[in-house]
């Protein structure tokens, strides 16, 4: 196996992969040519599922089942969480969850690969940790609820939603980036 | 040629196979949301500080990019597009929601998807900002009955910009197309004046 390998030279680019892993993190692709990769991506979804990509859909779905093992009678009387829990099978055994379950196996292969997996905290240089990781946990809390508001997010609704032309989605897609910009200045010591 | 996609609504394969594929999928959608840079929270901020654009050029290089596959491969009749899942408008709701997820996307610093690729290359703050998400979620099902009416209104169906503005898919498709490319060429121009903005100052 190794003799075969080494012929063929897959020894050798694995050794350098593995170096450039443990040394420098990799440039990030050109934006169009990674936006090139998600949008075929995206396109391949429709062509063999007929449906786009999602994101907040997965977690909805985790949620409504924790909610279930919880609060089984509050959980089915739920309008809301029942969507999620399906007649009787496991609500766990859904097409986002599987999918993003795929997100997570993609990102790390891929920053493993360009030497970029490292236990860090994305912030910028006026910010403490634990205070990124407060405006990190509200964000995420806001964008949550906001994400079920509108149905979707920047993948069920602006990928998704934005190839195929919904008006919900287009909506949607102007909404985001006109609260984000009108909310920055008051953000700016996060990230500048 | 024979109409034969999307494959899963022709019955080519079942439910079992269709959580394979989702898996598939879900591995290319994180490699390239992780290739672009989305695992990186200062990358995705940047955007709304006009210091880098690369949210706005890969969001809408790629869906350029699906939007003309699904138009080509509908007109050569592989694609039978009224079978692809196009989701109801709320107009309203869908506002509002989006403006509240802009809030959380800049302060948090990631979107759903990209959270997940955060937190599955080491971020932490990618981890706590999927249990803020989880939290939002959470709330949003327990207060769902006091907002099921608003969620719910301006209902206006499956509709395209198309049928909205009043004009054919392809000319739609077009226009889209036309202002992506403008809004590349105005996005290289602003990300040069930031750098020239930024080194001045230094």
């Amino acid at each position: 196996m190794t003799t075969i390998a080494r012929t063929l030279g897959i020894k050798k680019i694995l050794d350098w992969k593995l170096m450039l892993a443990s040394q420098l993190p990799q440039p990030y692709w050109n934006p169009y040519i990674a936006g090139v990769g998600l949008g075929l991506v995206l396109l391949a979804s429709f062509v063999i599922m007929g449906r786009g990509l999602g994101a907040t859909g997965a977690f909805s779905s985790v949620i409504a089942a924790g909610v279930e093992q919880v609060a089984p009678d509050h959980a089915r009387s739920s309008e809301y969480y029942t969507r999620y829990l399906g007649d009787s099978t496991n609500p766990l055994k859904d097409w986002l969850v599987f999918e993003i379950m795929g997100v997570v196996v993609g990102g790390f292969l891929s920053g493993t690969l360009a030497g970029r997996v490292k236990k860090s905290t994305e912030r910028g240089p006026r910010i403490s940790v634990r205070g990124r990781m407060i405006y990190a946990f509200c964000g995420g809390l806001t964008m949550g609820f906001g994400a079920k508001l509108a149905r979707g997010c920047t993948s069920g609704q602006a990928l998704t939603g934005g190839a195929l032309m919904s008006v919900g989605s287009w909506v949607f897609i102007l909404a985001v980036f006109a609260s984000a910009y009108c909310v920055a200045y008051f953000v700016r010591k996060e990230w500048t | 040629m024979d109409m034969n996609a999307p494959f899963f609504e022709f019955g080519l394969f079942g439910e079992g196979t269709s959580l394979i594929v989702a898996f598939i999928v879900g591995i290319g959608f994180g490699f390239f949301l992780e290739r672009a840079g989305f695992g990186s929270a200062r990358k995705l901020a940047a955007q709304f500080y006009l210091t880098d654009l690369t949210v706005f050029k890969v969001m809408f290089t790629a869906v350029v990019t699906a939007l003309l596959g699904l138009f080509w491969l509908s007109w050569i009749g592989f694609l039978d597009l009224s079978r692809v899942n196009l989701l109801p408008s709320y107009p309203l709701p869908q506002a509002v929601g989006g403006l509240i997820f802009g809030i959380g996307f800049v302060s948090g610093g990631y979107c759903p998807g990209t959270a997940c690729v955060a937190a599955s290359t080491g971020k932490q703050d990618g981890f706590v900002h999927i249990l803020g998400m989880a939290t939002g979620i959470l709330l949003f099902g327990e207060i769902f009955p006091y907002l099921s009416r608003f969620y719910d209104s301006t209902a206006l169906g499956e509709v395209t910009l198309a049928d909205a503005i009043g004009i054919p898919s392809n000319v739609m498709v077009f226009l889209i197309v036309v202002l992506a490319v403008l809004g590349f060429v105005a996005a290289e121009r602003i990300e040069d004046w930031s750098a020239k903005k930024l080194a001045g100052e230094r």
